[in-house]
């Protein structure tokens, strides 16, 4: 769907009268959530962040497979310059190529701290926005009442029991929060709590104090007002601090990323995952993907937006953190192979995963192609699904988390026992 | 039979809440039920706005003028969201304002995409509120031939490949209207259909467009049919054959109009909204069968709606989404127009701006979507800025006007002990019976 806050797109006459009045409305295209339990931590102390891509990224135009002879018949006008040339594809080792829009993740790829994963399909099917969104969230080919990260921090919390260098566990055990609303991806049984970055006149907090008591015994608001306070706290508490506002921040400064909600969260994020007694596992959401017209021009924004955003998590998490870090970006399906009647793409199937972080072993596209040409399209349309997104997840969970049992990770992506977990993925 | 509803219950549940100490009804069934029956009182103060077509007048002069930065379109949308929402709040017929909140985000147009934001007032006025208690048919055909929705969702683009358009341009297809209109709007994903239908459903849609400048005065409010545009042929649509031309279109549009999946679909949404994230399922199925055996009369599913059971205990009952939170909230103080703060901008605090949901499937109303932390604080902060407005009132008497006896005992002495008034209706507003329905 196409955001107009983030729009180039030249279809739009009136866009800057609504661009004067939709920058001042933050957040509401992207949110960030965190997952509590994981604080009881090895040594290793990992960081794990899942990125939504909300409304299907064209895998073929973030990572462009160039070196596909049938690639030009099929999407001709979507296909950028070619590496070499101005404004060309950034290269990828001379088959794929990534859109000139990703230049900080281009920045990742070369210092290896980014995989891509092409032709990923998740659980479902599903060409619908929504079924396929809670088939993603929920880890499994229908929607559940609990996400699949939910289910992980448990899980985790589980794994990691008993181990070293554990944290203050009563702060820890605290639920932990960023954005105004939890995705399905960190609904469940595990307590979860959210933080957006706000200001304006408050209560006190002795008014607060009795606002929370009075929800108390509520089964679905209890406790829910004082988590909220805590993390905001703790947010605040984190962006006084003129070492965390990044290069050239101090407080009070403009805020640099005000046309970008996504790097907003992504810095306050970086900022929370970053502390010793902050969270561990974290949630976030981006969109603008649904490019059924206009894609080239259309695309570049939210790619733009995305890119900063994981620029600003990696700067303000520190080298330190960043290289404890997994960044997993992915979506609920890619889209048609064939450009449509209106310059766009529809709904589709196999697409792409970025991986990124310092602890990735990247610098290089994983997944095997399964080529476009005759008869190699599913159904005649779409990139035929060669890798399960539930392995690569698998993959991180075990590599990264160490959730290595074979159960608890079928029980985190319930159905997919023949599905193991990929290897390699991390840093020895 | 239907048992007797509590007056307040009656307000919180399909209403608004109660608005100042105003009059409750005597027999608040019978009050509901008048609303679906009645003529739509908001209808003279929302009179003076403009038509879609005067809307796509503006947005294309506005176009024009590019150069010099006039802003025609904005002031106008601005008027328009704030004359509705005024409506909403001053309503004396509440739960109709409820249904056409339902509805409008039930074929939800977004000012994000599509040029909408000169179309959505009017959408609102012209497809919704009239037909939330007349024939869900009369609202998918007034939908899907306003400009608003077909801009939002691409249909404009869509050029059947065979069409005479198509052979010279080399253009095609936009599935995105045919395919969310049978997702959300009639028959629901499990409806049966596969992606051939939704590619057939395109095809038939073909043509359905917007008037062009100089086509604004000889279109219906801003819709034109464009033949040339249209993919010729018969089309095969849930099985059933639907021939070339506009007609062909309003015939499938009437056979998903009727169709039992799309009843389904309807009920489900329906109870889910005023009665729980997980709906009772005989809830569901009287739904269904009222709109069934009345060919989708929308007036006669929401007479059934207030006639069932009530969920119960406080815990039971749905959290408020924003847009009923807030309105609720501002009624309470019966605040005057000009006195009182705009309720788009409550909205845009709380987290669900007007006519702006992310994608075509609307704001959701679940429960759990927003009770996360941050949700509610925010809920607690801008309370506490609402109560700010209304330093004159003694919070205790707000509070039994507004909840009678569903009002907590903690509640009350959490007001009584309350430091001062504003202090006071914060700790109302942000009671669990005043979150909840």
């Amino acid at each position: 769907m196409l955001n107009l806050r983030k729009s180039h797109a030249p279809l739009i006459g009136r866009r800057a009268a609504l661009l004067g009045l939709s920058a001042a409305w933050s957040f509401g295209g992207a949110s960030l959530a965190f997952g509590d339990a994981p604080m009881l931590v090895g040594p290793r102390d990992p960081r794990l962040v899942i990125v939504l891509l909300r409304g299907a990224l064209d895998g073929m135009s973030a990572v462009v497979p160039y070196g596909d002879p049938a690639l030009a018949s099929l999407r001709g006008p979507l296909v950028g310059a070619p590496p070499g040339q101005p404004g060309g594809l950034l290269d990828l080792g001379g088959f794929y190529g990534l859109h000139p829009a990703l230049a900080g993740m281009y920045g990742m790829y070369r210092a290896n701290e980014l995989l891509a994963v092409h032709a990923v399909a998740g659980a479902t099917r599903s060409r619908s926005h929504f079924d396929a969104q809670d088939s993603l969230e929920s880890g499994a080919e229908h929607r559940l009442n609990s996400g699949w990260l939910n289910r992980a921090a448990l899980a985790f919390a589980q794994s990691n029991a008993g181990g070293r260098g554990l944290h203050d566990a009563a702060a820890s055990r605290d639920p932990m929060a960023l954005g105004v609303t939890v995705p399905l991806l960190l609904q469940g049984p595990a307590k979860v709590g959210s933080y957006a970055p706000d200001h304006t006149g408050r209560p006190s907090p002795d008014l607060y104090a009795r606002i929370a008591a009075l929800s108390g015994s509520d089964r679905l608001l209890g406790g829910t007002v004082a988590e909220g306070l805590r993390l905001r706290t703790l947010a605040e508490t984190g962006m006084q601090d003129p070492m965390a506002m990044g290069a050239g921040g101090r407080p009070g400064a403009p805020d640099p990323y005000a046309r970008n909600p996504f790097a907003q969260l992504a810095a306050a994020g970086g900022r929370l995952l970053g502390r010793p007694d902050g969270p561990r596992l974290a949630a976030m959401e981006i969109g603008g993907w649904d490019t059924h017209a206009g894609q080239a021009s259309r695309l570049s924004a939210p790619l733009a937006q995305l890119d900063q955003g994981l620029v600003v998590l990696r700067d303000s998490l520190g080298p330190e953190a960043w290289g404890r870090t997994v960044v997993v970006a992915m979506t609920e399906f890619g889209r048609t192979a064939r450009i449509n009647g209106t310059q766009g793409t529809d709904h589709g199937t196999g697409g792409v995963a970025f991986l990124a972080g310092g602890a990735i072993q990247g610098g290089r596209v994983g997944g095997d192609w399964p080529g476009l040409g005759a008869g190699k399209l599913y159904q005649d349309r779409d990139l035929a699904p060669t890798t399960d997104l539930r392995a690569l997840l698998k993959g991180v969970l075990a590599g990264h988390l160490g959730i290595t049992d074979r159960g608890a990770l079928n029980r985190i992506f319930p159905g997919s026992d023949g599905i193991g977990p990929t290897t390699g993925l991390l840093r020895a | 039979m239907t048992t007797p509803i509590d007056p307040f219950r009656a307000l919180q549940r399909f209403g608004l809440g109660r608005r100042g100490d105003e009059p409750l009804p005597s027999d608040p069934h019978a009050w509901l039920i008048a609303q679906t029956t009645g003529p739509d009182p908001a209808a003279t103060a929302l009179g003076g706005l403009p038509s879609a077509a005067e809307g796509l007048d503006l947005l294309y002069e506005q176009r024009k003028l590019r150069q010099t930065g006039v802003k025609l379109v904005e002031p106008v949308f601005a008027a328009d969201a704030d004359t509705q929402m005024d409506a909403l709040l001053d309503s004396t017929s509440p739960f109709r304002e409820r249904l056409v909140a339902f509805w409008a985000n039930h074929f939800t147009v977004s000012t994000r995409q599509g040029e909408t934001r000169a179309l959505v007032g009017p959408y609102v006025r012209e497809a919704i509120r009239p037909y939330v208690t007349a024939r869900f048919a009369d609202m998918l055909f007034a939908v899907m031939r306003h400009p608003a929705m077909v801009k939002y969702l691409d249909n404009e683009s869509s050029i059947g490949p065979q069409s005479r358009a198509g052979l010279r341009s080399g253009r095609g297809l936009n599935e995105n209207l045919a395919r969310e209109c049978l997702e959300l709007h009639t028959l629901g994903s499990d409806g049966g259909y596969s992606q051939a239908d939704v590619t057939s459903f395109a095809a038939i849609l073909t043509g359905w467009s917007v008037a062009r400048p100089g086509e604004i005065e000889n279109s219906r409010n801003g819709f034109v049919f464009r033949p040339n545009a249209h993919q010729p042929g018969d089309k095969t649509l849930l099985g059933r054959v639907f021939g070339e031309g506009e007609d062909g279109g309003v015939e499938a549009l009437s056979m998903l109009s009727t169709h039992p999946a799309t009843y389904r679909h309807l009920a489900r949404q329906m109870a889910a909204h005023f009665i729980a994230d997980t709906p009772p399922p005989q809830a569901v199925a009287k739904l269904q069968s009222v709109l069934a055996d009345t060919q989708g009369d929308l007036g006669a599913a929401a007479r059934v709606l207030v006639g069932l059971p009530d969920p119960g205990a406080t815990e039971q009952r749905k959290l408020r989404t924003p847009i009923v939170y807030a309105a609720a909230a501002m009624r309470t103080l019966d605040l005057p127009q000009g006195h009182r703060p705009k309720l788009r901008g409550a909205l845009y605090e709380l987290g669900e701006p007007l006519w702006e949901a992310r994608l075509p499937n609307g704001w959701s109303d679940r429960s759990v979507d927003w009770a996360a932390p941050d949700a509610l604080l925010r809920r607690v902060d801008w309370a506490y800025g609402l109560a700010g407005q209304g330093a004159k009132a003694d919070p205790m008497a707000v509070a039994q006007a507004a909840l009678g006896p569903n009002l907590h005992p903690a509640t009350m002495e959490a007001i009584r002990h309350a430091g001062d008034r504003r202090d006071g209706l914060t700790l109302l507003y942000a009671s669990p019976e005043f979150l909840r329905c």
